[in-house]
């Protein structure tokens, strides 16, 4: 059985990208069969994140419009032989997708991959809408901001009406994937903690990433940090989350603040108590 | 991994610039024109098909772009049975 996976969030620098390709990486860290799919056609930046920017010859525009077989454009990932990456085309412009186009593109995929993870563009025109449309699972990626929260909740009811599922009065299932995550800060009362965040979004919780300086070395090197840098407390996190997606029961544990010895302390004994 | 143990002895935003100013120099150089290398893979292939039937799900493509010297790479597979009749 396969799941076609969307990441969205609506604004962007949110971390889609990040998420798409870590969350990727880990389920094929765990054996899965996992392809991404960048439909930010005009500005894709999976193939950089993801280190393969130097081999892209086709893409998904090129699958759909008949220039290109599905197995032409899919690049194998070098670290990880179950990752594939369709890039999005930087030529055209996203109203070279349709519908069908990108319906066909992933039946065909459904048949070679177990997850089908869509990297969506930010906003909600074309791009977003087209690569939400056919998902059986959404990835909220949600900073504890106030326009990062009201945009994914806006993203939330787009998801919850304009997909297939929806369409067809069937429940797509939604998880908030919280980045860029302070504990420092919320525990000081200048961030929004995950409760707040949750309580306001009310969708059930995949993960939660604290801010981490391995995700930029990472994708310097262009390496999901899961690969790069698997000790990393932001691949540790998105290691569980993809167990989760799995169906495993992993207890969400509170990220640990980061090189403040003392607070870090306190916190540890406080989440501990909670 | 000898390539990847070799980036690593470098800090990442040095790989990073480098990554960059060889993937928009080809991005700069190909605006507006299409891609030489999607361009050749595919006259290349019309070339082939003349002489023997290519199955298009047998084709395989690489290319990696690099800062001095670029490489396309293209596999196909050619049956016995269709080399002996042509």
């Amino acid at each position: 059985m396969s799941t076609v996976m969307v990441v969205t969030s609506g604004k962007g620098g949110v971390g889609k990208t990040t998420s798409s390709a870590s969350l990727g990486a880990a389920l094929a860290q765990r054996g899965q069969s996992v392809v991404l799919v960048d439909f930010d056609v005009g500005l894709r930046n999976l193939d950089l994140v993801m280190g393969a920017e130097r081999r892209v010859v086709f893409d998904l525009v090129n699958v759909i419009q008949g220039d290109a077989k599905l197995p032409q454009a899919l690049i194998r990932d070098k670290r990880l032989e179950n990752l594939s990456l369709l890039p999005a085309s930087q030529t055209r412009d996203k109203d070279a997708l349709t519908e069908e186009g990108v319906g066909k593109v992933i039946e065909e995929l459904k048949e070679r991959f177990d997850w089908v993870i869509c990297d969506s563009p930010a906003g909600i025109e074309k791009g977003a809408t087209l690569a939400m449309l056919y998902a059986d699972l959404a990835v909220v990626v949600t900073n504890p901001e106030v326009s990062s929260v009201r945009d994914s909740d806006r993203i939330i009811g787009m998801l919850d009406s304009k997909t297939r599922r929806a369409e067809a009065g069937e429940r797509i299932d939604k998880r908030l994937l919280l980045t860029r995550y302070d504990p420092a800060r919320a525990a000081r009362g200048e961030m929004m903690k995950v409760e707040d965040v949750l309580e306001i979004l009310a969708v059930p919780l995949l993960g939660i990433v604290a801010e981490s300086p391995d995700v930029l070395t990472a994708s310097n090197m262009g390496a999901p940090v899961t690969i790069h840098n698997p000790a990393s407390p932001a691949s540790v996190a998105y290691m569980e989350a993809a167990r989760r997606l799995m169906g495993e029961d992993v207890p969400m544990s509170q990220p640990a603040q980061r090189q403040q010895g003392l607070f870090s302390r306190l916190f540890g004994k406080k989440a501990a108590a909670a | 991994m000898s390539l990847f143990n070799f980036f690593q002895k470098r800090p990442s935003a040095t790989v990073a610039r480098d990554r960059l100013q060889i993937l928009l120099a080809h991005e700069r150089a190909l605006s507006g024109r299409p891609d030489l290398a999607a361009v050749l893979q595919k006259e290349i292939l019309a070339v082939i098909a003349k002489h023997i039937p290519i199955d298009q799900d047998k084709v395989v493509v690489k290319l990696d772009r690099g800062a001095q010297v670029s490489t396309l790479e293209i596999d196909i597979e050619m049956p016995e049975e269709i080399l002996a009749r042509s």
